[in-house]
């Protein structure tokens, strides 16, 4: 047990830290689970048990990626509990990531969600950790505890497979042709590149 | 685009170069859309929920300690 006064000024300083990590362990959240809402008690369950564990947390150290290695396990954990989870996971992905769209949202992104929620858990998690996250290959391999070449050999999997599934259109969706994703996604690219 | 991957005859070290950088740029724009998709949510607005949830956990701590 630390000393009391010391123990309030450090919490002061983890809470506050904690807090802004909200919206990414949110975004993170979502990945993962699909559902916003079920996502979203994953990513308060995450902040609480990252609150209980606050004194094992090193300050100065990467609390972005403790959090997320909190959350990761706690996704993985609650999913062992359940055998009929993965399935669930993959319906309810498909399904809200179109239901909670953002109507006005560009249909690339929505295509690319779709194709997201296709991939093996482990590619999409490595290839979001990495590729939107802003995590080293170093500090994903540590979130995941698993190698740097295995991190290294999922993304690429998964950029690869990403590709596939929009120029092919392989996800499906409602029966209905994909269309031309990966077009429009480019298209997009570079309206976004010029614009700035 | 289309008619450099029709024309057979190319060298082949242009054609490899040419599929390369379309390869390239197509993961450039995914990895573009994947950030825009994560920081789409990362923008949303936080639940008051969460803000709560600390809050009381934060005051157990405090009450614990008094």
């Amino acid at each position: 047990m630390r000393a009391a006064r010391a123990d309030s000024a450090d919490d002061a300083a983890f809470k506050r830290e904690l807090v802004t990590l909200i919206p990414h362990l949110r975004a993170f959240a979502r990945t993962l689970c699909g559902d916003p809402a079920a996502a979203d008690d994953l990513a308060q369950d995450a902040m609480l048990k990252a609150w209980d564990a606050r004194a094992s947390f090193q300050m100065g150290t990467n609390m972005k990626a403790w959090t997320f290695m909190i959350l990761r396990n706690q996704f993985y954990s609650e999913k062992r509990r359940s055998w009929r989870q993965s399935q669930l996971d993959q319906e309810a992905a498909e399904r809200t990531l179109v239901a909670a769209d953002d109507p006005e949202a560009p249909v690339a992104l929505d295509e690319l969600r779709l194709a997201l929620a296709s991939l093996p858990a482990e590619q999409r998690e490595a290839l979001v950790l990495v590729g939107a996250g802003g995590f080293a290959y170093e500090e994903a391999a540590d979130i995941c505890g698993c190698a740097v070449g295995t991190v290294k050999s999922r993304v690429s999997r998964a950029r690869r497979a990403l590709q596939a599934a929009l120029e092919t259109g392989r996800y499906d969706r409602d029966g209905a042709p994909a269309g031309d994703a990966m077009g429009a996604i480019l298209a997009d690219a570079e309206r976004l590149s010029g614009a700035r | 685009m289309i008619d450099q991957n029709e024309t057979v005859s190319r060298p082949m070290g242009a054609d490899e170069d040419g599929s390369l950088d379309e390869a390239r740029l197509r993961q450039q724009a995914i990895g573009v859309k994947l950030r825009q998709m994560f920081d789409q949510v990362v923008g949303e607005p936080v639940p008051d929920e969460f803000l709560d949830i600390l809050r009381r956990a934060d005051e157990r701590t405090a009450g614990g300690r008094n």
